[in-house]
């Protein structure tokens, strides 16, 4: 079931620029018709978890390896038999320690040190609101096309 | 400087100067959006912290949200013509 792996291609071999809204898309919109074609109607929470498997394959491919961040979620995909989500659910900031809380917010936070998770963080927010922008697009443009 | 009593760094490398520091809290304030922090203003380096964290898990939560909109939406239709029309958009 590596369709999002297959479906999403090489990576960026130009990690400085920071993916384009474009190959963002392509890749995103690939990866949301093989999950189409492949998952059958029934299952509709299973094609939910595709599709956000997907989103974050598609953000991190684009990025390409050159970010901690992207290598993380990666790895996460390729490791998803364990666990059940690829980003980490909410968790509680404990007093005073607002850095910890983010580390486990970013990909691969745990093992940064402070300058390195400021500047992940930084890329990896970019690359989020990216595609949330994006997700958000396909779903308003479908909601035209709907019955 | 009021960023100097909120950092709670892991491993500390004697290197790293508060420069360094203020200027990765100003990119981190600069990605996020506008009307959590308000424009041009200073902002100690525990605020950013803390509106960083609070918006990677709205975002987080939307991708949630937007995966299983779009799951509906793919049971309902073939997404071919929202694809046609994304393109199109992001093209001009």
């Amino acid at each position: 079931m590596d369709s999002e792996n297959s479906a999403c291609g090489n990576p960026n071999p130009n990690p400085t620029l920071g993916p384009s809204k474009l190959m963002l898309a392509f890749r995103f919109l690939r990866a949301l018709s093989l999950v189409h074609r492949t998952t059958p109607a029934s299952s509709r929470t299973c094609r939910g978890r595709r599709i956000e498997r997907a989103a974050y394959a598609s953000m991190a491919y684009s990025a390409g390896t050159g970010r901690g961040w992207s290598r993380a979620v990666l790895r996460r995909l390729h490791h998803r038999a364990r666990r059940r989500a690829v980003a980490p659910r909410r968790l509680s900031t404990t007093a005073g320690n607002r850095a910890e809380a983010l580390r486990q917010l970013v990909p691969g936070g745990a093992g940064m040190d402070y300058c390195t998770l400021l500047e992940e963080t930084a890329d990896y927010i970019k690359c989020l609101s990216m595609q949330v922008e994006l997700m958000q697009g396909i779903v308003d443009s479908s909601s035209s096309y709907g019955p | 400087m009021s960023g100097r009593r909120s950092r709670s760094r892991q491993s500390m490398s004697p290197s790293i100067t508060d420069e360094q520091i203020n200027d990765l809290m100003a990119k981190l304030q600069a990605v996020l959006p506008e009307a959590r922090l308000g424009i041009n203003h200073r902002v100690s380096a525990a605020r950013v912290l803390q509106e960083t964290c609070s918006y990677l898990r709205s975002l987080h939560r939307e991708v949630d949200d937007l995966s299983e909109r779009l799951s509906e939406l793919l049971a309902m239709a073939d997404i071919s013509g929202a694809e046609a029309a994304i393109i199109r958009s992001l093209l001009m």
